[in-house]
């Protein structure tokens, strides 16, 4: 079997962890990723994940699955163990981008966030998913509880800030955005890159 | 043909197809239809519980075996509970008046650090409804407030609810702070939220996880009938 690595992400993350991979040169890391709007199933990710990594397991000497907790209750991170298999740690997306401690201590609760990929991708993850395109006027219903929006940013791009300053707007909400890096992502495929080659 | 002739006179309908478009108004979320079905039906001596019963809450439960099988999605659902809604603003005073049946009541709120109250106000809705007398909490309730307001209803179910996988071990806190009190087994506990389950429900000491608002509903009922035996 070749000492290779495979990293099974969530598509929200495809660019973030392809970026870490160039930058790194984790030559012998490779990626695939599952649609990313399994989050509005949360459900379904723990059997995709699953046929993901049966898929692979006879291909590759470690396989790492690129997703926290996202919305399944512990269901993913119980089938990870059966399959012997790690997974990020924290809730979700949000947390390990800002650190789960940090993003912890913060105890925000009426902050909805946006990801660099959720601010490129508002329309399609937030807007027609919730009927917000057709029925605009069922947002106070899904927002009305909400403070602000708090744009996560993993890149410096005034474009992304624009358009998360913008869909904050159309939500109602005031706008923060707080830079945050890849945060926890890069040292939990550090620490796969690294044990590879122990 | 012109938009003018297309449009259906409510009123020129007899009872029992009424209630069928009552039933395909409600599923398409059309809310000015329903609050004037709403009125025909009072007209025609229709009392204010049937009109409940028979028009809304069965459109409403014809809506939820759509969201169940995945034909309705959330933003459906809310513009019927909204169409509902305004039927039952107009029911209300009028169920107080005319003392419709009462199967209990229940105190329901989302829980600490949670502020996601859909699910939480189409279980208050269609709980009122089927003839429960509900005390809704609102948002973000922390312990003392749930078994304060039980305990100031003089509540037989208390219902809570969460949307977040960190939000939701905090109906633990709650249920294990009415065993400390000795109050657990005064109170019927259901729970309910997208990330919970059946597993979940009884690894928490609750008395049921209730999957969507229908089952909250049937549950409750279920529940107060065994209380009501047991009393008996």
């Amino acid at each position: 079997m070749p000492d290779k690595t495979l990293v099974i992400a969530c598509g929200a993350l495809a660019r973030e962890v392809l970026a870490l991979i160039e930058l790194n040169n984790w030559q012998h890391m490779e990626l695939i990723c599952l649609p990313a709007d399994l989050h509005l199933r949360p459900d379904k990710i723990p059997d995709a994940v699953e046929a993901a990594v049966l898929d692979a397991c006879d291909k590759y000497s470690r396989i790492f699955v690129a997703y926290a907790d996202c919305g399944t209750g512990g269901l993913l991170a119980a089938r990870c163990a059966a399959l012997e298999v790690e997974m990020i740690k924290g809730p979700h997306c949000y947390s390990f981008f800002e650190g789960n401690e940090a993003f912890a201590a913060r105890g925000e609760v009426t902050s909805f966030y946006l990801t660099d990929f959720l601010a490129r991708q508002f329309e399609a993850f937030v807007i027609k998913p919730m009927g917000l395109d057709k029925h605009p006027e069922l947002r106070d219903i899904y927002f009305g509880n909400y403070e602000k929006l708090v744009y996560l940013a993993q890149t410096e791009d005034e474009g992304l800030t624009r358009a998360a300053e913008a869909a904050a707007a159309r939500l109602g909400l005031d706008f923060e955005r707080r830079f945050t890096g890849y945060g926890d992502l890069v040292a939990a495929l550090a620490d796969v890159s690294s044990q590879v080659y122990k | 043909m012109s938009d003018e002739e297309d449009d259906l006179i409510l009123d020129e309908l007899d009872d029992g197809e009424l209630v069928l478009q009552m039933h395909d108004d409600l599923y398409d979320g059309m809310a000015d239809e329903i609050a004037e079905a709403v009125h025909i039906l009072l007209k025609r001596k229709w009392t204010p519980y049937d009109v409940l019963t028979k028009a809304l809450v069965e459109g409403m439960r014809i809506v939820g075996i759509d969201f169940r099988d995945g034909i309705l999605f959330v933003p459906e659902v809310l513009l019927a509970a909204g169409a509902m809604k305004k039927g039952m603003h107009i029911l209300k005073p009028l169920l107080i008046e005319t003392g419709a049946p009462q199967l209990g009541k229940m105190v329901i709120g989302t829980v600490k650090g949670d502020i996601h109250d859909i699910g939480k106000n189409l279980v208050a809705m269609m709980m009122e409804g089927a003839g429960f007398e509900v005390v809704d909490l609102g948002i973000n309730n922390p312990v003392e407030d749930y078994i304060e307001a039980l305990k100031r209803e003089n509540a037989d179910i208390l219902g809570m609810s969460a949307l977040l996988t960190t939000t939701m071990p905090y109906m633990k806190t709650v249920i294990d702070t009415m065993v400390e009190q000795g109050i657990r087994d005064d109170y019927i506990v259901l729970v309910g939220g997208a990330p919970l389950n059946e597993e979940f429900g009884k690894a928490i000491g609750s008395d049921a996880y209730c999957r969507d608002a229908a089952v909250a509903v049937e549950t409750a009922k279920e529940f107060m009938a065994r209380k009501h035996n047991r009393a008996g």
